[in-house]
């Protein structure tokens, strides 16, 4: 469970809150359009070993069964996973426009 | 059950039937003693509250906003620096509507330092969208300390409040004062009950930011929430007088108004004493009349052009200068008579800052000059060689 | 492969689709300090870059119950909320604040102090970037000497900063809290192990987590983790406790890096002289005489 992209986006008078009190984790823009380069991992390489899982700053790395799987919806292509796995498995690439 | 309390200790009375489940409070004069009565009352089991021992009044405030976040009932009190040092609280209490309850005792500003009573404290921060009421006697300070919740908490409302009483004069002054009993408090005030809280079912991110799009629809809902306290203000007291058979008489309180010529309007423990002078002057066929306002905010824009309507001339007798202008609360009530389109002929008189004496034959002089006509603006004893002793 | 650390925290994302920079380090401890936390953790965030990215409604991105407070008061409304859920009758929540270096050692300190000194039952972390970045890099009472900022520009006549960081980690042990604790996200293990004795402890817990800008240090977005770590490497910050008393060193490197190599990696601090690196070399040896002498090794 992560905050995920509501369809709701924008707000009418009656719909704004009477109070700065509202749902938590509630998103309503991705983060993908920041990126000038993006991690792509080899899962031939990823032993599944979390280092990068646990050094994302913006946690859009899960470990599924037992590779590293990027959410390129919120991933900035900061690059901190491709320097930190310690076998190569992630390199970054040119974003794809 | 009745005690002969000072206006702190009566206020101290009241929040103890109220039942804050947060309490926290940084002293300063003349607001210590009701800080003391409440910790006495945590101390020895009568209210069943967290006693904060906060190091500052931004800290209170922001404490008060953080227990009301999670959805407790909080209390705190100040004064005058104490008031202005959390200011900035003010404005995010009331941006939050976080109901939470504040006495102020009324004291005038540094610079010069001074501890006694004005009310330039409050005044200045009208406009923080807090409610604000102004208590004349200690009976009062203590049904209002009971009333205060219920009003804030209205869901309509969710405003926070603060009650204002007039350092020493009212704070310091020992009165008998009634003590409503435990069960009918409980019976009038139910638990403080929300949504605009922490929520571990239903997850809450709070007090965030809004952009130009929102913000503008945030804050007009602000304004909309004070108004409606103005219908709060009658039910809750309506209610009240069925329980405890004491009336209020909602944002103002007319003393002898209907075939008034001539009206000071005042707010706070001065009161009493224009009271005393129009009986006085109506001796001498002067058709004097008093309006007290209770409620600075929000504005009793209608009561006030109800009520001045048929005189001839008012007064606004207050203690606070906003500087470069004239007193606020003139200001306040010339508005909300230029908004009816009515003419009446009003004065201003500024007085009592610092806590200088204002005297019976000060307000008598008020209510002959108005007669004659005079300045717009007056200071009253300004230059006078006793020097207001 | 399984990874005991990350198999010790909730998998869950708590801090999610925010706005901070790539590469952002306050982020990275904000998010991490969560995940050990939990669900259950309220957390408290002043006006400053984490709650600046993190909470525009109504893109909102902490799944938590989350609340921002004033600049000055993360710790007196962690007071509130704690006493508030206390005495509504919750008693499995953890009040965590997160500040960054200007919140916590300037605006914020007296609040903090307060709350120390009250021994009130929270978790105040510290992420500190060494300067008010949120606002456009200025200098803040973290910011170490020599630094480069937009108020303290590097010129001919003064070279940056000319005062040494406080010490926040000492003055919140010198109220004799029960936990203290220095770490940083070069070192995430660590803050996690620390993370999660902290939640562990009754009182007042301060973490002072040192957590790198790329934007206000002049790094690049993915040297975020090995700057980090390299400035415990080059014994400019250390990894330690404080606790029932006493000072406890976590990690002793065998060898220190070199202290003009982190420096210079810096665009903060790329202008300063070997002069200059001289006075921040022995700063750094006369800091670690005292912990030689001070700490538990």
């Amino acid at each position: 469970m992560r905050p995920y992209i509501r369809e709701k986006k924008s707000f009418t008078f009656d719909e704004v809150p009477e109070n700065t009190c509202f749902e938590a984790g509630y998103l309503t823009t991705v983060n993908s359009g920041w990126r000038s380069i993006r991690p792509a991992v080899n899962s031939e390489k990823c032993v599944g070993c979390e280092q990068c899982y646990l050094y994302c700053p913006d946690g859009v790395i899960a470990i599924n069964d037992g590779k590293a799987v990027i959410d390129y919806d919120f991933c900035k292509g900061c690059g901190i996973c491709a320097k930190i796995c310690r076998i190569g498995a992630i390199e970054m690439e040119a974003e794809r426009k | 059950m009745k005690k002969f309390l000072s206006g702190n200790e009566a206020f101290a009375e009241g929040i103890r039937l109220a039942r804050p489940q947060v309490i926290s409070a940084y002293p300063i004069t003349p607001q210590t003693i009701v800080v003391e009565r409440l910790s006495e009352m945590v101390e020895d089991g009568s209210l069943n509250a967290e006693y904060v021992h906060v190091e500052s009044e931004h800290s209170a405030l922001s404490c008060a906003i953080g227990a009301s976040a999670a959805g407790a009932r909080a209390f705190t009190a100040t004064s005058s620096q104490g008031l202005l040092y959390m200011a900035e609280c003010l404005y995010y209490a009331a941006g939050g509507r976080f109901p939470i309850v504040m006495m102020n005792a009324d004291r005038s500003t540094a610079l010069p330092w001074n501890i006694y009573g004005d009310q330039r404290d409050s005044l200045s921060q009208l406009d923080s969208g807090w409610i604000q009421a102004y208590a004349e006697n200690a009976q009062e300070a203590l049904d209002l300390a009971l009333m205060s919740y219920r009003i804030a908490e209205n869901k309509e409302v969710s405003t926070p409040f603060m009650a204002n009483l007039d350092g020493f004069v009212l704070t310091h002054t020992y009165e008998t004062v009634d003590i409503p009993d435990r069960e009918q408090a409980d019976r009038f005030l139910p638990p403080y009950e929300t949504d605009n809280r922490i929520d571990f079912e239903n997850p809450k991110n709070m007090a965030f930011s809004a952009g130009p799009d929102t913000n503008y629809i945030f804050k007009y809902k602000e304004h909309e929430g004070i108004l409606a306290a103005k219908k709060a203000i009658i039910d809750t007291e309506k209610e009240f007088a069925e329980i405890f058979g004491r009336k209020y008489t909602g944002l103002t309180e007319n003393y002898r108004t209907d075939d008034a010529e001539y009206i000071i309007v005042t707010l706070g423990s001065i009161a009493g004493l224009c009271r005393e002078t129009a009986d006085k002057l109506r001796e001498n066929d002067i058709k004097a009349g008093v309006v007290r306002i209770r409620y600075m905010r929000p504005f009793p824009n209608e009561e006030i052009s109800d009520v001045l309507r048929n005189a001839r001339a008012y007064a606004v007798l207050e203690k606070d200068i906003s500087f470069g202008n004239e007193g606020t609360v003139f200001t306040n009530v010339n508005s909300a008579l230029k908004k009816t389109g009515l003419n009446v002929k009003g004065y201003n008189y500024i007085g009592g800052l610092g806590g200088r004496n204002i005297s019976a034959a000060d307000i008598e002089k008020i209510y002959t000059d108005i007669a004659k006509g005079t300045e717009s603006v007056n200071f009253i004893g300004i230059g006078g060689e006793d020097n207001g002793k | 492969m399984a990874n005991k650390v990350a198999e010790s925290i909730s998998r869950e994302e708590f801090f999610y689709g925010h706005k901070a920079c790539a590469g952002c380090g306050g982020s990275l401890a904000v998010r991490a300090a969560l995940k050990v936390l939990g669900p259950n953790a309220v957390s408290v965030l002043p006006a400053g870059c984490m709650s600046a990215v993190g909470f525009n409604f109504p893109q909102l991105c902490f799944s938590n119950n989350s609340i921002i407070s004033t600049f000055a008061g993360t710790a007196s409304m962690l007071t509130g909320v704690e006493a508030g859920l206390r005495a509504r009758g919750y008693k499995d929540f953890t009040a965590v604040g997160f500040a960054g270096d200007g919140g916590t050692a300037d605006i914020g300190i007296q609040a903090l102090s307060g709350a120390i000194d009250r021994n009130d039952n929270i978790i105040y972390i510290c992420y500190d970037n060494e300067a008010y970045m949120n606002t456009g890099i200025q200098k803040s009472g973290l910011t170490p000497f020599g630094a480069k900022t937009t108020t303290t520009p590097a010129g001919k006549n003064i070279h940056g900063n000319i005062r040494p960081k406080k010490n926040m980690f000492e003055i919140a042990a010198a109220h004799d809290i029960p936990y203290a604790a220095t770490a940083s996200v070069g070192y995430i293990y660590d803050f996690i192990q620390k993370v999660q004795k902290a939640s562990q402890i009754q009182g007042t817990k301060y973490i002072h987590v040192i957590a790198p800008c790329p934007t206000g240090w002049g790094v690049a977005p993915d040297e975020t983790v090995e700057i980090a770590k390299e400035v415990v490497d080059c014994g400019l910050w250390y990894l330690a406790e404080y606790e029932n008393g006493g000072f406890k060193l976590n990690h002793k490197p065998k060898e220190f890096t070199s202290v003009e190599s982190y420096l210079k990696k810096q665009g903060r601090f790329r202008h300063l002289t070997d002069e200059d690196i001289q006075v921040i070399t022995a700063s750094r040896d006369k800091k670690w005489e005292f912990i030689s002498k001070n700490f538990v090794i």
